[in-house]
């Protein structure tokens, strides 16, 4: 495929002597939420982490954007436009919701638009917008996701990698999280996304990849997947 | 019994925060250092003493203690810099015993390099000729030089504190050091900030050794037992808390002053008495986190 903006090829990884990841190939088109599925320990936070280039030991071709990426340092891909939400949200203690939104800019050549774009976000994020003064991690679970997807998005990435993004989040959040998404999705951002709860997912998902055991072993359309009950009970129950 | 007069303790109050200053701007440089890298910077006295050395001979090579106090910190710094990034940063990702080990290696280089460039007697040292002299603090007479260590101190712990606390480059370190991934997928290169807090650490290091030269002996081991105070100043106020590095230090430097004063037999002990005491009662410092890194 031609207008793939990230393509995996043979991605291998991983922890001292163990092999989490063991020869994943995948693409994600540009403008395309494509998710990741699988039980816990299936490989898919490893798998994200490799393509970020935060597992020492990595093998295979990450390209992103037309170039490869897998053996350049971590901070790089930021600068290439490739944004990362990880699982556990790491919102820095001590700082505070103005402080963590302005980290999102600080590496960026435009971190002197840093006020104007936390004004847009906050119109985005109306819960982050009352407590910009207030410490991060003061914030409820689920605001505090919302908080780093806001970071990540602070510089504009075109694509965005976000690991379990609703896990722990109260189920109202969980709506304005997914409407959010698909408003990312409409503003031409391009998504790739792990989740466990496989109807929310499948419901703004284009294609999925279910992963067992560090290996890609299903891919369809949304559409083909919400349809497979075998497929759903036993790979993706929780 | 000779009376000691209240006037009397309050100048030896600032005796002891003239002398407090000084343990205050090695540990927060160790603290930076440590709270940043995790490397416990075993050449911290070594900066020091080479700090002492370089003032001494830029101030005879310029003629002003003033282009010194510029000059010193930098080649200091500059040393610190090309340390970090050919001797430690290899040792990144092993734990923390090697660069402590290196680092502990690296004094004992900068030790015999001093002694190899200055001789083994030292250089002598006096009080800059703008400086000398007494000022009437109002509670008696006292030396015009001491007053000027404890104001430069002031000013340089409030610049730090103005850059980590207001500047961009402020917010990486404060994120990064408590934080370094997140920092990274942010897109900062952290190996950049490290080099860079390495840098500044060993020049305010370099800094207090150049301010201390006029009060004390200048040689090659003057750095040691000023290595174990800042550790015992580092751990009294809480390893990696820069408040704790500057209350500690001062509390260090009067607890000092004051023992001298009553019984001078017992002051080096007296401080380290303070660090059992602290231990004791705070086992994570004064400002210290449960758990190091907080
Ligand atoms: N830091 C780690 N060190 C060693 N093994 C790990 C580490 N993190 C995860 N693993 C192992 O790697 C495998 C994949 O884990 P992970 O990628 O987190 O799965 P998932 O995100 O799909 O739940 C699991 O077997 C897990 O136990
Ligand atoms: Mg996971």
């Amino acid at each position: 495929m031609s207008n793939a903006i990230l393509s995996v090829r043979d991605l291998n990884a991983w922890y001292d002597r163990s092999h989490v990841v063991q020869g994943i190939s995948f693409d994600v088109n540009a403008g395309e939420v494509v998710t990741l599925m699988g039980r816990n320990g299936a490989g898919k936070t490893s798998t994200l982490r490799s393509i970020m280039g935060m597992l020492d030991k990595r093998a295979g071709s990450v390209v992103f954007n037309g170039q490869e990426i897998l053996a350049t340092p971590a901070f790089s891909r930021f600068h290439a436009g490739l944004a990362f939400v990880p699982e556990d949200r790491r919102i820095v203690p001590g700082l505070t919701v103005r402080e963590n939104l302005q980290l999102g800019l600080i590496a960026s050549r435009a971190r002197d638009t840093t006020d104007a774009m936390i004004d847009e976000i906050a119109q985005t994020f109306p819960r982050l917008k009352e407590r910009l003064s207030q410490e991060g991690t003061s914030l409820s679970g689920g605001e505090q996701q919302m908080l780093a997807i806001a970071r990540a998005m602070m510089a504009k990435p075109r694509m965005i990698l976000m690991d379990e993004p609703s896990e722990g989040v109260m189920p109202v959040l969980v709506d304005e999280m997914f409407e959010l998404f698909a408003r990312m999705k409409r503003n031409g951002v391009t998504i790739l996304l792990v989740e466990q709860n496989v109807e929310r997912a499948l419901s703004i998902t284009d294609r999925a990849y279910i992963l067992d055991q560090g290996r890609i072993v299903h891919q369809g359309t949304a559409a083909e997947l919400l349809a497979d009950d075998e497929i759903q009970s036993k790979y993706c129950a929780v | 019994m000779a009376e000691i007069s209240f006037q009397l303790l309050l100048l030896q109050l600032m005796t002891g925060l003239a002398l407090g200053a000084i343990y205050a701007l090695l540990a927060v440089g160790l603290s930076l250092i440590f709270g940043m890298l995790t490397v416990v910077n075993f050449a911290h006295g070594a900066f020091f003493m080479v700090g002492a050395f370089l003032g001494v001979y830029f101030l005879g090579l310029t003629g002003s203690f003033w282009f010194s106090l510029v000059l010193t910190p930098l080649a200091v710094g500059a040393i610190g810099l090309l340390c970090e990034r050919f001797l430690v940063r290899p040792l990144y990702g092993r734990g923390i015993d090697y660069p402590l080990l290196l680092t502990f290696g690296l004094s004992y280089v900068m030790i015999e390099s001093m002694r190899v460039l200055f001789g083994l007697e030292g250089v002598p040292t006096s009080v800059p000729a703008e400086l000398k002299g007494v000022v009437d603090l109002g509670i008696g007479s006292f030396p015009t030089y001491r007053l000027f260590l404890i104001v430069a101190t002031a000013v340089i712990i409030g610049a730090l504190w103005l850059f980590i606390e207001k500047t961009r480059y402020g917010l990486i370190i404060r994120a990064g050091s408590r934080d370094p991934e997140i920092v990274r997928i942010l897109g900062v290169d952290i190996a950049r900030v490290w080099l860079i807090v390495f840098g500044i650490g060993t020049a305010i290091a370099g800094l207090s050794g150049l301010l201390a030269a006029p009060t004390r002996a200048v040689n090659a081991e003057m750095g040691i037992p000023v290595l174990a105070e800042s550790f015992v100043v580092t751990v009294v106020g809480g390893m990696g808390s820069l408040p704790g590095a500057v209350v500690a230090g001062l509390l260090v430097g009067v607890v000092f002053s004051m023992t001298s004063l009553f019984a001078p037999e017992y002051a080096e002990l007296s401080i380290f008495v303070l660090m059992a005491v602290v231990l004791l009662v705070r086992p994570q410092g004064l400002f210290g986190k449960a758990g190091l890194m907080g």
